[in-house]
């Protein structure tokens, strides 16, 4: 029985990667998780706003308290340069490729076209097998239009196919008006895989203080559905590489995704709650399953509940929504 | 730094090029922080993180000790462990070591230390350059070699080290501290080859050998008796008598090496002068281009440079002079009170007395004169007028140069308009502000002119006392001959204001030359420019005939997102004015640096400081100057004219930039200086300002206690007093359980105000429909400025809550009392002046208060003006500064003189009982203090007691008269950074801790050495980044709160007010009560810490719920009721320490550069974390058996 699989060109022993998360930050858990039968890992996020505002606010900040005051004409070692540039992840890109023997996907997270695109150039030349490109934007201005923002990630795109020759991936959030056609696109501007989806920090309200607050909780099996739905809608329509990202936790989360259509699977929250060897049970699990339904191979399983290949299509789309209701009336 | 092959010529300052030689040649270094040496250290430090390996291919061992004791002890150490060591050091540091130094010189061990010649703290501390520290170890042993330049320091340093090897004898190489340490000049750089072939290896070898080790037992430090002592110490002449030689060998080989000759004494000038002057340091680059004037008209003079000082080669000397000579005038940097003359004048007297005759048949006058106190200007016009008095016909035999002495009439009159003609070299002035970047990219202009042009740099920086709004001054200079001009520029080409108002505050245009380039960043046009201006700036624009331009470089840094850095634009707009380089060039190369400097921070930081250099050429606009002053506003005065006069004549002057002008008879001779004088300086800092909303507001005044400079603040008052307040005035009804009746209102100071917004940050009072909205908001100062000035003033006629219905221990309250610690020079969103605020408030009426030298010492007590203050009755702090080292002991004393008079006069009242009224004595005597109205009602006995002092024999009246005041408790503070508490001062904290005397403790804790950059004391946490730990710090933070508590007696309390503000007050006031020894440790942010204070508070509520700083108080009081002294006031840890440290440089730092020890030092940081909480837990849970019990 074969469980190898192909995302982004890479040929993965499995479809279970570990996600983006802090996870891949120490060499010796990302060991664990290859020993547990991790097929790749995508690193923690290199953020645009790490790269740009807050590198340069805390460059002025430093600047701005130099050469001052006769006694202190700086307050930090000099040979301690303070980089917020990508130095540190880039290093931890060839600590991992070291480490671990599964390809090492980076992943660099921001909004806008700009001078931050070309660190996917120097985590080409670090060693990263591939790069996920999260694409995390929240529109706040209504002057803008979805197509507009749309371009802009087109830009971003195209930006990053400029700078590297590795395959990368565009992890994307849920919101956007047309998935399928943003998708083509996203082929036509030069990516290679899409991940669905990722998964915003909610701010959360604090009544009391009159506060907002950034929350991140990790994901639950239920969230498995939205990804399962535009999973399968863009399964065989795409020639992307599919991720599913989110929800995964149990076996039949896992055979669903692979069913919907999914290459991989990124593991991340089940992983951070239970520990490195619940990987490893839900591969052993999912082999079994496949074991147990006869399937020789993941490929065999690939997108066989897909939108295209369902003997309901029409659940994945409106008359799932009425069903439901009518479900719920019951 | 790279290792030199061959030499190679670059700019640097004289600390980098002296610690470049001395790390080269050394093993091992002791360190120790001290103005203005820190940066040899510090940069040592560097090289040795970075692995750069010394002459042996080996990497120095680089130990930062506890204090320059410390650091002299551990290379006496390192020393007589056969290491080649050396240290940095200046001023008290250098006096801390002398113990030592007499031991190294005794014991004729090869060692050579680099010290800034700097002023000792007298009547007042200084940092800067003089003799004085050098002067004062002259006695020791110590060869003494001195330095005048940059380039001299470099190599000086070398033959120092070259020299002590075979000659056995330590040497002490010396230059001006700042006019030398911190002047960038270009030098030649001494390859290795050079290095290696100036040190004697067989010398090395045999002092390797001399090394305590059981392989070859030997003892030494003995003790010896009469019959041997003596003795032993004249054996050791004959290496005193071989030095000098030693060292000129040294010399000549040097100058084999390299072209560059020295000599013990090198005189320049006229070979058959007929006036000389002798100098020390850097004053003889100055009197020799002033000799070569002169001798250029006709005259015959010469200038003698000691170079070795000690031993002092009398025959050298005299062979260095011209037998034509008939007058010789030392010059000495340092004075020496009482002496009969100061000590190089006294020592070429006697040696021109002794030996002179050998020479002239008829001894040469010798006169002596003092310059340069603290690095007051020494300029070729003082220069001219020491040879003019020489050629006097009656010369004094003592005199001043450089100051107007109206007192002892010892000063020479010189002529200051005086300027060297043929000017060589283009020179350039710029002011600025130290957050505008101008010194750096004025630093990164002498570069690119030294690197492109080959032309000869130099620069040298002014730098503000102030923290807050800081000031510079650039004073550039290049040209095709090298630079001796070690003084201010004085007749610049250009003259660049960066900052608009600098120009009407400080003397911008003083230095422009006839025809110079002004340029000035205004928000003004170029059609506009003009008018705004006052009369005296047109004047001299004018009368100077000045080409003026203006920039508007804030909107260009606005349009950029360049923020307020302007450097760049500046810079830019320097090179389009200045035809130095081709323009594209020049444009070319600060893009190049901007690169090298940013790229690891981001390309877009690149790419904006590009766009910012694009911008700024077409920037630049051309003021057509009118034939005639358009003006009418006078320049305004730093000054109020409602000021007191000594305030107004003399910290006015002072703050003008025309200190130099005042005479010796303005100055207080003790350095007494009254107090009170900040609030009349209005520095108008703050770009926005707290706007109140009376409405929102909840009265907490929690505005008013985390305020830094005490710029807003809180008073309850009767409705009437609102009689003719303001327009703008806010007032709302006082909302207080017990005071009915009154308003109520929180106003700022808006020219005090830094703008800081921590006042902002903390306010607690939402608008229930609009979050965004409290009841502070910021707004723009300039409109608001003069009714908020105004409604501050009204605020201020207000009555004072009454002391006594307020409680000093709940936070409200606490805020009603006046502050008396005000508008510091202190950072914008400093973490240690709330609390010096908190205690003045509560205490401040009769608080005494020692203060250690650092950061608190500055903001407390650097002049021009001084924040402490007293309240409507005249009452306040007395605060003192000694020294570094000596402050808790320095504070006992005050304590036991406050005792002893307190005994005194109880004496008298028990002598006097029944003339006074026994019932009256007795109340006196017995009178409860413990509170507000306790203490006014004392006061009131006193006033009274005053009233009744007739009654006793007049010739004890006086006597009581004076102690009377004592009968009011005082209360005696001693105030300190952890620099001082953790290290150089632990023992004499240690030792007050241990008396059980009634004193109060307060440890303003940033966690490194603030004062002087950051360097890591004993505070600094496991894993911080700081200097001295630039792989961040291994081991634990010393817990001084638990080290104070094994006392027993001692209450101990950790307060953070961000992270709790009523637990800072209750513990300010119980620790103030307990009648006992109080320490009190304050968690103070600090711009070392690498983070924007505005979260300051935030920070320190992570530091508490983190558990890196666990809030206590530890009571012993509270043995009495059975319960255990220490209770926590936070809970167990809530949050991983990580919340804490992510957000702040020192942590980040050691991520970015080298995450696995990060990672690790993390790890154990939270274990410590968490066994320190467990201590404090089972403290807290368990009584404490009785002390003495």
């Amino acid at each position: 029985m074969k469980l190898t699989t192909n995302y982004l060109g890479l040929e993965l022993k499995s479809p279970f990667v570990v996600g983006a998360s802090p996870l891949g930050d120490d060499p010796d858990m990302a060991k664990r998780l290859e020993d547990c039968g991790a097929s790749a890992l995508v690193m923690h996020s290199l953020f645009e706003e790490q790269l740009t505002s807050e590198s340069a606010a805390l460059t002025a900040l430093t600047e701005s308290i130099e050469e001052s005051y006769a006694e202190a004409l700086s307050y930090f070692p000099e040979s301690a340069e303070y980089a917020l540039g990508p130095e540190d992840y880039l290093d931890h890109i060839s600590r991992l490729k070291k480490r671990v023997s599964i390809p090492v996907i980076a992943s660099l997270n921001g909004r806008t076209p700009g001078g931050w695109i070309g660190h996917a150039k120097l985590m080409e030349e670090a060693g990263a097998d591939a790069i996920e490109l999260n694409i995390y934007d929240v529109p706040t201005d209504q002057e803008e239009s979805g197509a507009e923002l749309e371009a802009r990630v087109m830009e971003v795109i195209s930006g990053v196919r400029g700078k590297v020759k590795i395959p990368f991936a565009v992890k994307l959030s849920p919101f956007y008006s047309s998935l399928p056609n943003l998708a083509k696109n996203i082929h036509l501007a030069g990516a290679n895989g899409l991940v669905l989806f990722n998964r915003f920090y909610q701010p959360d309200l604090d009544i009391e203080d009159l506060n907002v607050e950034p929350k991140l909780f990790l994901s639950t099996s239920s969230e498995l559905l939205l990804r399962l739905r535009w999973m399968a809608i863009l399964h065989g329509k795409s020639p992307l590489s599919l991720a599913l990202s989110g929800g995964v936790h149990k076996v039949h989360d896992a055979v669903k995704g692979v069913m919907a259509g999914a290459d991989v699977l990124q593991i991340v929250s089940l992983i951070l709650r239970h520990g490195p060897q619940s990987l490893e049970t839900l591969i052993k699990d999912f082999t079994a399953w496949m074991q147990e339904h006869d399937y020789k191979d993941v490929a065999e399983m690939r997108g066989c509940l897909s939108h295209r290949n369902s003997p309901d299509p029409g659940a994945f789309e409106r008359a799932n929504y009425l069903r439901v209701l009518q479900l719920w009336k019951v | 730094m790279q290792t030199q092959n061959g030499e190679a010529r670059r700019s640097m300052d004289g600390n980098e090029a002296t610690a470049y030689v001395a790390y080269r040649l050394s093993e091992t270094i002791a360190l120790y922080p001290i103005t203005p040496s820190t940066p040899m250290g510090e940069i040592s430090d560097e090289w040795a993180a970075k692995g750069t390996q010394n002459l042996w291919s080996h990497v120095p061992k680089i130990v930062e000790m506890q204090s320059e004791a410390g650091a002299a002890g551990a290379v006496h150490g390192m020393l007589q462990g056969g290491s080649l060591s050396t240290t940095f050091t200046a001023s008290q540091g250098l006096l801390l070591m002398i113990p030592i130094m007499y031991k190294l010189a005794g014991q004729l061990i090869p060692f050579c230390m680099h010290v800034t010649a700097r002023s000792l703290a007298t009547h007042a501390l200084s940092i800067f350059g003089d003799h004085s520290d050098v002067m004062s170890v002259r006695q020791t042993g110590f060869a003494l070699l001195s330095s005048a330049s940059v380039q001299e320091a470099h190599d000086l340093a070398c033959i120092a080290h070259a020299a002590t090897l075979p000659s056995r004898v330590p040497f002490l190489h010396f230059f001006d501290g700042f006019r030398t340490s911190h002047e960038i000049n270009d030098l030649e750089i001494l390859s290795d080859d050079v290095l290696r072939a100036m040190m004697d290896e067989n010398a090395i070898q045999a002092h390797a050998k001399r090394a305590m080790t059981p392989d070859h037992p030997s003892i030494r430090g003995t003790a010896q008796n009469p019959d041997a002592f003596f003795q032993a110490r004249e054996a050791a002449n004959p290496f005193y008598a071989a030095l000098p030689g030693i060292v000129q060998e040294a010399m000549f080989r040097f100058a084999s090496l390299t072209g560059r000759s020295y000599h013990l004494f090198d005189y320049t000038g006229d070979p058959e002068a007929d006036r000389v002057v002798v100098v020390m340091g850097s004053g003889g680059e100055t009197l020799r281009e002033t000799s070569l004037h002169l001798n250029s008209t006709g005259q015959r003079t010469g200038v003698l440079q000691v170079r070795l000082y000690r031993p002092f080669d009398s025959w050298s000397f005299l062979n260095a002079l011209p037998a034509s000579v008939k007058h010789i005038t030392v010059l000495d940097r340092t004075k020496e009170p009482g002496a009969p003359g100061e000590p190089l004048f006294l020592d070429i007297s006697s040696v021109v007395r002794a030996k002179g005759s050998t020479k002239w048949p008829v001894l040469p006058r010798v006169t002596g004169g003092r310059f340069g106190l603290a690095s007051k200007e020494f300029t070729p016009a003082m220069a001219m007028a020491v040879f003019a008095e020489m050629q006097s016909d009656s010369p004094r035999e003592e005199f001043t140069i450089g100051i107007e002495d109206d007192i002892s009439g010892l000063s020479l009159r010189y002529d200051k308009d005086f300027r060297l003609p043929g000017q060589k070299f283009n020179q350039a002035v710029f002011f600025g502000l130290g957050s505008d970047g101008t010194v750096g990219a004025n630093k990164n202009t002498i570069k690119i002119i030294a690197k492109k042009l080959n032309l000869h740099a130099q620069a040298y920086f002014v730098y503000d006392s102030k923290k807050a709004g800081a000031v510079t001054v650039s004073h550039l200079r290049f040209g095709k001959e090298p630079i001796h001009a070690p003084y201010l520029v004085e007749s610049a080409d250009f003259v660049g204001c960066h900052q608009y108002h600098l120009l009407e505050q400080q003397p911008v245009l003083e230095a422009a030359r006839e025809g110079a380039i002004f340029l000035l960043n205004t928000p003004h046009g170029a059609d506009t420019a003009w008018d705004h201006l006052s009369h005296e700036t047109q004047e001299m624009i004018i009368a100077k005939k000045l080409k003026f331009y203006v920039i508007d470089a804030y909107k260009i840094a606005r349009e950029t997102g360049m923020g307020a850095r302007i450097n760049t634009i500046m810079q830019v707009a320097y090179f389009a004015l200045c035809d130095i380089l081709p323009l594209d060039q020049a444009i070319s190369e600060i893009k190049s640096a901007i690169e090298k400097s940013y790229a690891r921070k981001g390309a877009d930081l690149v790419q904006k400081n590009w766009n910012a250099v694009d911008k700024s050429v077409e920037g630049v606009h051309e003021v057509v100057v009118p034939t005639r002053v358009t003006a009418t506003m006078p320049r305004p005065f730093p000054i109020p004219v409602e000021a007191p006069e000594f305030v107004r004549e003399v910290s006015g002057t002072l703050l003008a930039g025309r200190g130099d002008e005042l005479p010796v008879s303005a100055f207080p001779p003790d350095g007494v200086w009254p107090t009170g004088t900040s609030k009349w300086e209005k520095r108008n800092l703050a770009q926005e300002l707290p706007v109140w909303d009376s409405a929102l507001c909840i009265q907490c005044n929690k505005c008013v206690i985390v305020c830094p400079h005490a710029a807003i603040r809180a008073k309850y008052y009767p409705e009437e007093a609102l009689a003719g307040a303001p327009e703008t005035f806010q007032s709302v009804a006082f909302r207080s359980p017990d005071i009915s009746g009154q308003h109520y209102t929180i106003q700022v100071a808006p020219e005090d105000c830094t703008g800081c917004r921590l006042c902002i940050n903390v306010c607690p009072a939402k608008d229930k429909t609009n979050a965004k909205h409290k009841a502070l908001d910021a707004a723009p100062q300039a409109p608001i400025r003069e009714s908020e000035r105004l409604n501050f003033e009204f605020f201020e006629s207000l009555p004072a809550p009454d002391r006594t219905r307020l409680k000093t221990d709940i936070v409200k309250d606490s805020q009603f009392f006046v502050p008396l610690f005000e508008y510091s020079g202190a950072c914008v969103g400093c973490g240690e002046t709330p609390y010096i605020k908190l205690v003045t408030q509560l205490f401040g009426d009769r608080a005494i208060i020692a203060n250690a030298t650092g950061c608190s010492s500055i903001y407390g007590g650097n002049l021009p003006t001084t924040p402490y203050t007293v309240n409507g009755d005249g009452r306040g702090p007395a605060w003192g500064n000694s020294l570094f080292e000596d402050n808790a002991e320095f504070g006992l004393g005050l304590r036991v003189s406050v005792n002893d008079k307190e005994t005194q006069a109880h004496e008298m009242l028990v002598a006097f009982r029944d003339p006074l009224g026994a019932d009256f004595v007795a109340e006196i005597l017995a009178a409860d203090q413990s509170t507000e109205a306790g203490i006014a009602a004392q006061r009131d006995r006193v006033s009274e007691l005053r009233n009744r002092l007739g009654r006793i024999p007049e010739n004890l009246r006086s006597r009581l008269d004076g102690l009377a005041d004592y009968l009011v408790k005082k209360s005696v503070w001693i105030v300190g950074g952890d620099g001082w508490a953790y290290d150089i001062g632990f023992g004499g904290l240690d030792h007050v801790l241990s008396l059980g005397e009634n004193i109060n403790i307060l440890v303003l804790d940033t966690e490194v050495y603030s004062n002087t950059g950051g360097q890591a004391s004993k505070s600094t946490p496991t894993g911080a980044v700081a200097k001295f730990a630039t792989s961040g710090k291994s081991q634990a933070k010393k817990d001084l709160g638990l080290y104070a508590m094994s006392y027993g007696d001692v209450y101990v309390a950790k307060i953070a007010l961000g992270g709790k503000d009523s637990q800072t007050v209750k513990a300010l006031a119980e620790a103030e009560a307990y009648p006992g020894t109080s320490l009190i440790i304050a968690y103070s942010h600090c711009i070392a810490h690498g983070y924007s204070l505005l979260h300051g508070l935030e920070q320190q509520k992570l530091a508490v719920d983190t558990g890196y700083w666990p809030l206590y108080r530890h009571d012993p009081r509270r043995r009495v009721a059975g319960l255990a002294p220490l209770v926590l006031d936070s809970p167990a840890p809530k949050l991983p320490l990580s919340r804490f440290t992510e957000n702040e440089i020192r942590y980040r730092f050691l991520e970015a550069t080298n995450k696995e020890r990060a990672t690790a030092l993390a790890h154990v940081a939270q274990e410590h974390v968490n066994a320190r909480y467990e201590i404090y837990r089972r403290m807290a849970t368990s009584s404490l058996p009785e002390k003495n019990s």
